[in-house]
C-alpha cells in the first residue's frame, strides 16, 4: 500500500516537473558551469548538455568551462572558495566530505524531493541526512576476462572462491598469469581489497572499517589478507606490477599473457581499441567467498554540485534536475557517449554487452550494498596510506604484520581528529 | 642685445636651490633600482617563509578553520616513518649527486681539445641538460623497464635481471643516476668555460718544471678552476634538494613510498590529491628550509670571504 502511495506521489511530482519543464521556469542571467569532463567523449557530452539547457531556457546564458580532470582534483578548492561558479563536478561519498564540512557545497535536499528514480544512489550523496549534489553517471567494477582463453582452457565463469582459485591454477599451468594489474598509482590495489573484504566480511563490515570503527589488526581484516595471499602465493598476478599504471598493464591482457583484469567498466574502451572483439572479452561478478555474505559491489559515482557561494542557484537547481531526468540520463550514458550506467532507474541502458551485465548486476545481484571505491569511502589520508600498504602487501606479503600495525596507528590518529 | 659672458660661470649652483632627491641622488638611485626586486622578493619569498613557520603550528585543511596545535606537527614528524625515509633519501641525493662534479670535469677535460667538429660533440654532451627533466625521467624509466628495457636486455646477456624502479632498495639510486645525466652536462659546461680562463703561461711553467698527468691536473688546473667548482657545487646541491620532477615521473614516490624526498613528501601531504594537511606539509617545508639554510649560509659565507679577500 505504501509503495503504491509513494509511486502515486512520485508520478504526480514527475508530471508536475514535466509540466514545469515544458513551460520552463523563467531562468535568466548566467549559469556558470565548471566541469572536469575533459576526456574527448565526456567533453562532448558536457558541451551538449550545456547547449541543450541553454536552448530550453532562451533567456539564460550558459557558460561552460572544462578543466583537466586530474588538475581539477586540486583546483576545486580554489574555485570553490574564490569566485565560485554555479555548478561544478565532483565525486560522491567521502570525497565530498571536506567541502560539505567547510560549507562550500549547497544543501540540495529540496531538489531530491522533486526528482525520482534515484533511490539506489541517494545514500552516496547523503551526509547527516541531507543531500549535497546529484549523480550523473556511475559504472560497475568486476572481472573482465579473455573469453577465448577461457574457452580454450575449458573454463567457466566462477561463482565461488574455490572455483576462482581452481580456474587460476589451470591458467597458471597453461603458462599465463591469472590477473593483470598496474599498481604504480596505488588505487588499483584498492579495488582488490574492496572486493576481497566485502566478500570475506560483508559490505557493512567494509563500511565500518572505512569509518574507522574497526581496527586494522582485527582478525577479520587478517582473514581478508589471508584470502588475498592465496592468490599472491600462487603467482596469480603479473610480475613487477608496481612499475605499471593501469593502462600499461592492459597489454598483458591484450597479448594473452594474463587472462583477467579486475577493473571498472572504463577499461572496456581501451581493450576494444587495442583490437579485442566482444567475442574475446567478457565480464563476471567477483565471486563469493564467505558463505551467506550478500554480494556487494563497487560502483563509483560522479556528481554535480552547487557551490554554496553560487550566484544563480535557481538556474543551477534546474540544471541538476535536468541532468538526472530519465531521458537525459539515457542519452548521456549511451555507449557512444559516456558508455556508463544511467543513475535514473527509469532510464534505458544502451545495448552493450558490458553495460547490460553491469546494470543487471548492480540492480539485481548486489543486495549487500554499493560501495564507492576505496579512495572515496575511506577518508583521504587513510586511503592514501592504506593503498600504499596494499601495494606493499602485494609485492612483499610477508610484511603484512608491519603494514597492519602502521595502518592501525594511522587509523587511531586520523579518526581522532 | 644680450652679451655672452666672457668667462663661463664656474660657481656651483647654490645648494639651497637643489631638491632633496638631487642632493641624495648617489645614495638613493641604487635603492630605487633595487626596489622592485626587493619588493617582490619580500612579498613572494621572505614573507611566505615566515607564513610557513606559522602554518606549521596549526592543523588546517586549507578550507575550514585552522586549529592551533603548537608543535604537534613536529612531534608527529619524529614518529613518521615516511618522513624518516624521505630524509635519508635526501641525504643519498645530496651525496651521490655531487658525483656530477668530477664527472663533469672529466668530460670537460676530454672535450677541451681542438678536433674537427668538437663543437658538435660539445653540444651533444650538453643536450641532456637542455631537454626537460620530464623527458629525462621518461627515457630512463623506459631504459629500466623490467621486461622490455635496454638495461635488462644488456643484463640478460649475463643472465641477470633487475627491476630497478620496482625494488624499494634500488629505486632511489635508479632515479639519482637519471638525475646525474643532465647534471653532469651542466657541470661540464661550467668547467668548459672555466678551462678557457686557465692561464696557458702557468701550464707552460708547470710543464717546464716537469709536472704532468694527475699532478698537473690537481696542482695546476683544478686550483685555477675554483670559481667554476664553487658554482658547480652550488647548483648541484640545490639541484639535489630540488629533486622532484624525476621522482614524480619515474616512480611517483613509490614503490610504497621508498623514493620520496622531503620536497615530494611535502607536496603529497599538502597539495596532492589525498593531502591537504597544510600544517603538516608546512612542518616538512620548515625542516627542508633549515637543511637548505645550512648550505645557503655556507655559500654566503664563502662569497663574503672571497669578496673581502679580493679587497684586502
Amino acid at each position: 500500500m505504501r509503495s503504491i502511495l509513494t509511486a502515486l506521489a512520485a508520478t504526480t511530482i514527475l508530471s508536475g516537473a514535466a509540466l514545469a519543464e515544458a513551460h520552463g521556469p523563467d531562468l535568466t542571467g548566467t549559469l556558470r558551469i565548471v566541469s572536469d569532463m575533459s576526456n574527448p567523449a565526456p567533453r562532448a557530452v558536457m558541451e551538449d548538455l550545456a547547449e541543450r539547457f541553454e536552448e530550453m531556457h532562451p533567456d539564460l546564458d550558459v557558460e561552460l568551462q572544462v578543466i583537466d580532470r586530474e588538475a581539477w582534483k586540486t583546483q576545486i578548492r580554489n574555485t570553490l572558495s574564490a569566485n565560485p561558479p554555479d555548478v561544478v563536478n565532483w565525486y560522491a561519498a567521502n570525497r565530498m566530505m571536506p567541502y560539505v564540512n567547510a560549507a562550500l557545497f549547497e544543501d540540495v535536499s529540496d531538489v531530491w524531493e522533486e526528482i525520482e528514480g534515484l533511490d539506489s544512489v541517494k545514500g552516496a550523496l547523503t551526509i547527516d541526512g541531507a543531500q549535497y549534489g546529484v549523480p550523473y553517471t556511475y559504472y560497475q567494477w568486476g572481472v573482465y576476462y579473455r573469453q577465448d582463453i577461457f574457452e580454450e582452457l575449458g573454463l567457466e565463469e566462477p561463482e565461488t572462491w574455490e572455483q576462482e582459485i581452481a580456474n587460476c591454477q589451470v591458467i597458471l599451468d597453461s603458462g599465463r598469469k591469472c590477473y593483470t594489474i598496474g599498481t604504480k598509482f596505488l588505487w588499483t590495489a584498492g579495488g582488490w581489497f574492496d572486493y576481497l573484504n566485502m566478500r570475506t566480511n560483508g559490505f557493512d563490515f567494509h563500511m565500518a572499517l572505512a569509518r574507522g570503527e574497526i581496527p586494522w589488526t582485527d582478525d577479520r581484516v587478517r582473514q581478508t589478507f589471508a584470502n588475498w595471499r592465496e592468490l599472491i602465493d600462487m603467482g596469480a598476478y603479473i610480475d613487477n606490477h608496481q612499475n605499471y599504471s593501469w593502462q600499461e598493464a592492459l597489454p598483458f591482457m591484450v597479448n594473452g599473457e594474463a587472462t583477467s583484469y579486475l577493473m571498472g567498466n572504463f577499461a572496456v574502451a581501451p581493450m576494444r581499441d587495442a583490437g579485442l572483439t566482444d567475442d574475446q572479452i567478457d565480464f563476471y561478478q567477483f565471486p563469493a567467498i564467505g558463505e551467506d555474505i550478500p554480494m556487494a559491489e563497487d560502483a563509483p559515482t560522479d556528481t554535480f554540485h552547487i557551490p554554496a557561494g553560487a550566484e544563480n542557484k535557481e538556474a543551477a537547481r534546474e540544471f541538476l534536475k535536468f541532468v538526472v531526468s530519465a531521458d537525459v540520463q539515457t542519452d548521456i550514458n549511451r555507449g557512444d557517449a559516456l558508455g556508463q550506467l544511467p543513475v535514473n532507474a527509469q532510464s534505458e541502458v544502451d545495448e552493450d554487452k558490458f553495460l547490460e551485465q553491469g546494470f543487471a548486476m548492480l540492480s539485481q545481484n548486489s543486495p549487500g550494498g554499493v560501495a564507492q571505491f576505496f579512495d572515496r569511502d575511506f577518508p583521504a589520508e587513510m586511503a592514501a596510506l592504506g593503498m600504499e600498504g596494499l601495494q606493499e602487501f602485494m609485492v612483499y606479503p610477508d610484511n603484512l604484520e608491519d603494514i597492519l600495525q602502521r595502518l592501525e596507528q594511522a587509523r587511531q590518529r586520523i579518526y581522532a581528529n | 642685445m644680450a652679451v655672452a659672458p666672457v668667462v663661463p660661470d664656474r660657481h656651483p649652483p647654490a645648494f639651497a636651490r637643489r631638491g632633496w632627491y638631487r642632493r641624495n641622488e648617489i645614495a638613493l638611485t641604487p635603492w630605487l633600482f633595487l626596489a622592485p626586486g626587493v619588493l617582490f622578493f619580500t612579498v613572494y619569498v621572505v614573507l611566505p617563509i615566515f607564513q610557513s613557520f606559522g602554518i606549521s603550528l596549526y592543523r588546517w585543511d586549507g578550507l575550514g578553520e585552522a586549529t592551533y596545535i603548537g608543535l604537534a606537527n613536529y612531534r608527529e614528524l619524529t614518529t613518521d616513518r615516511a618522513f624518516e625515509i624521505s630524509l635519508w633519501n635526501n641525504l643519498r641525493w645530496l651525496v651521490l649527486y655531487l658525483l656530477a662534479i668530477p664527472l663533469g670535469l672529466g668530460i670537460a677535460l676530454f672535450l677541451n681539445q681542438t678536433v674537427t667538429g668538437i663543437r658538435l660533440y660539445k653540444s651533444l654532451f650538453f643536450f641532456p641538460f637542455v631537454i626537460s627533466q620530464v623527458v629525462v625521467g621518461l627515457v630512463f624509466s623506459w631504459f629500466y623497464l623490467p621486461n622490455a628495457g635496454l638495461l635488462n636486455l644488456i643484463l640478460g646477456w649475463f643472465g641477470v635481471s633487475l627491476n630497478v624502479l620496482g625494488d624499494p632498495d634500488l629505486a632511489t639510486y635508479g632515479i639519482i643516476v637519471a638525475g646525474l645525466w643532465p647534471q653532469t652536462a651542466y657541470c661540464m659546461i661550467l668547467y668548459l668555460t672555466g678551462l678557457n680562463a686557465v692561464d696557458p703561461e702557468q701550464v707552460e711553467a708547470a710543464r717546464l718544471d716537469g709536472a704532468k698527468g694527475w699532478k698537473m691536473l690537481w696542482y695546476v688546473i683544478v686550483p685555477q678552476l675554483r670559481p667554476a667548482t664553487f658554482i658547480a657545487f652550488v647548483v648541484t646541491i640545490i639541484g639535489a634538494l630540488r629533486s622532484f620532477d624525476l621522482i614524480s615521473i619515474m616512480t611517483n614516490g613509490g614503490p610504497f613510498g621508498s623514493t620520496r624526498v622531503l620536497s615530494f613528501y611535502m607536496y603529497e601531504k599538502a597539495l596532492a590529491e589525498f593531502g591537504f594537511r597544510m600544517g603538516y606539509g608546512a612542518a616538512i617545508a620548515v625542516i627542508l628550509f633549515l637543511i637548505m639554510l645550512c648550505f645557503i649560509a655556507y655559500f654566503l659565507w664563502s662569497i663574503w670571504r672571497e669578496e673581502r679577500g679580493g679587497r684586502g
